[in-house]
């Protein structure tokens, strides 16, 4: 690991000052400390945020605000996630294990790097790591990656599970910087690779999240997620599916559908949405509504089985939710 | 630039003293702690250089911090870069936790921190001054065993034994969590600790006899 200067911080402002000028945050670090270790991250300033009052959790009328700082597992065991937002806790118990999850914040949770193995192999190309030099993964090992929202520089996909889930939910996050406060739907957070895949995100130099606000719902109570992955648990998806159906007797008045290891970023499913509106609970209408995910895929050669397994998660899940799984 | 190895900035001047058959002549351990002071003795003034580039960031070679470990307030002065699992071993000579990994996947360098269960090589140590730190040599009181130490070699819950510290770090916060309620629940929650040996079963087994002794 290379040399670095650390610093901790007791005030958002000095915080703030500190990543103004150059230092990188560093809260539960499951990210960033591994990939400096392999020196894909080398920061030289560090800045730990971790004293700063910004762990907590609690229900604000209907909606869920959680701290930027809270980790993963105190959201996931908390009393007011599980009664507002199940799909929530579900979500983030499928992620990880459970030491990664004690440690890893939220806000860090939805900045962490991405997964693919070209990334951190510091002797293949990644135009993610070192902006210019390729993608190894297009023509390499590619059965975990994107099949939308990709580019001709990178492919790689989001691992965050509970970003499906807050995307799904419309969740808006709340930040500070050097030019103040301002808030934004989590689906805003994340940029397309495009042909700029070093920059991940849309946070201004210095900004720190502060709090994510997840607005309550008529279907809040009746939404699953269902992640399908190499193993039964500790794996990232290979497809998943945040799912969320407000129901009128067997009609379905609502539905919220995003999904997870398919896309460069978290996807919000907005046409199969649609699709489910007003329609009667059951396969038929699922299957026809999750055929509506395929559009715009664009499979790479080792990852065709993503085209039948997406419509097929988002199938299952809406049949969990439903009741009918 | 060269890659020195800051994971050992002391530990190596350890005596034969002091470890696991101090009567027999020198341990395997002591052996290689031997080995490796040699070879770290060569490597000595590459890992105390400060970086050579003037416009290289400031470092502090090193940092004050409060560790309290199985009890025992320790103040030392450490690598920033140092992580948990990296003070236990090289710095206190708490060999019991595992490097196994090193990047969180596997569970070996399991300890608990103010309680809660990590993976101790993921996290920066100079991040938690004045934290309480469980190690498995903290668990045993004296000669007693811990019950899920008691309980992993009444169920043959390992074979070389690499992966056990860990496991039972894991599995006794599995228990505290109360997450250790069914052997499918125990084999989730357990999920964050592999065994290459596949000593699963026993590991499911002694965690579920451990938590309904408890």
């Amino acid at each position: 690991m290379l040399p670095f200067s650390f610093e901790k911080v007791r005030t958002e402002q000095d915080a703030i000052r500190a990543a103004a000028a150059g230092a990188r945050y560093i809260a539960g670090g499951t990210t960033l400390i591994d990939l400096m270790r392999d020196e894909v991250e080398r920061p030289e300033r560090l800045v730990d945020i971790n004293a700063l009052p910004m762990a907590d959790i609690r229900a604000d009328g209907a909606d869920l605000v959680i701290g930027a700082l809270a980790r993963m597992s105190d959201v996931a065991a908390h009393r007011e996630t599980k009664r507002l937002q199940p799909l929530i806790a579900e979500s983030l118990i499928e992620g990880a294990s459970p030491q990664l999850r004690n440690m890893a914040s939220m806000g860090g949770n939805l900045l962490q790097r991405v997964r693919c193995p070209y990334f951190r192999m510091l002797d293949a190309a990644c135009n993610k790591r070192d902006p210019g030099s390729g993608c190894s993964a297009i023509d390499g090992l590619n059965a975990g990656h994107a099949i939308l929202g990709t580019s001709n520089h990178c492919v790689a996909t989001h691992p965050s599970d509970v970003a499906v889930a807050l995307v799904a939910l419309g969740a808006t996050m709340r930040v500070r910087g050097p030019q103040g406060e301002r808030a934004f739907p989590v689906e805003e957070l994340f940029r397309l690779p495009g042909d700029t895949p070093h920059l991940e995100h849309t946070l201004h130099p210095g900004e720190l999240i502060v709090e994510i606000r997840v607005p309550g719902g008529p279907y809040a109570r009746q939404a699953r997620y269902l992640k399908v992955r190499d193993r039964a648990s500790y794996e990232f998806a290979l497809v998943s599916a945040a799912v969320a159906l407000e129901t009128e007797g067997d009609t379905i008045r609502q539905a919220r559908v995003a999904v997870g290891g398919v896309g460069t970023r978290p996807w919000r499913m907005r046409a199969v949405e649609e699709a489910l509106r007003g329609k009667p609970v059951g396969r038929d209408t699922f299957t026809a509504a999750a055929h509506l995910a395929l559009e715009g895929t664009r499979p790479l050669s080792h990852n065709h089985y993503k085209v039948e397994l997406l419509p097929r998660t988002i199938v299952r899940a809406l049949e969990m939710a439903g009741g009918t799984a | 630039m060269t890659k020195t190895n800051h994971d050992a900035p002391s530990g190596n001047e350890r005596s034969l003293s002091g470890h696991d058959a101090p009567q027999r002549g020198p341990s395997r351990r002591s052996i290689l702690q031997m080995a490796g002071g040699a070879a770290s003795l060569a490597a000595a003034p590459a890992a105390i250089a400060q970086p050579a580039s003037s416009e290289g960031p400031p470092t502090a070679p090193t940092t004050r911090v409060r560790l309290v470990v199985n009890g025992s307030a320790r103040d030392l002065k450490i690598d920033p870069r140092q992580s948990i699992l990296d003070v236990l071993r090289e710095t206190l000579d708490l060999t019991g936790t595992k490097k196994g990994c090193n990047q969180g996947a596997c569970g070996a360098c399991t300890v608990l921190v103010n309680g809660r269960r990590v993976t101790s090589c993921l996290t920066l140590a100079v991040m938690h001054d004045g934290a309480e730190i469980t190690t498995i040599e903290g668990l045993a009181r004296g000669d007693e065993l811990h019950p899920l130490q008691a309980a992993f070699i009444e169920h043959d819950g390992f074979q070389c034994g690499f992966c056990t510290p860990g496991q039972i770090m894991s599995g006794v916060a599995c228990i505290a969590e109360g997450h250790a309620t069914s052997p499918e629940q125990i084999q989730f929650w357990m999920s964050g600790n592999i065994c290459r040996c596949a000593a699963y079963p026993g590991i499911v087994a002694a965690v579920a006899d451990a938590a309904g002794r408890t």
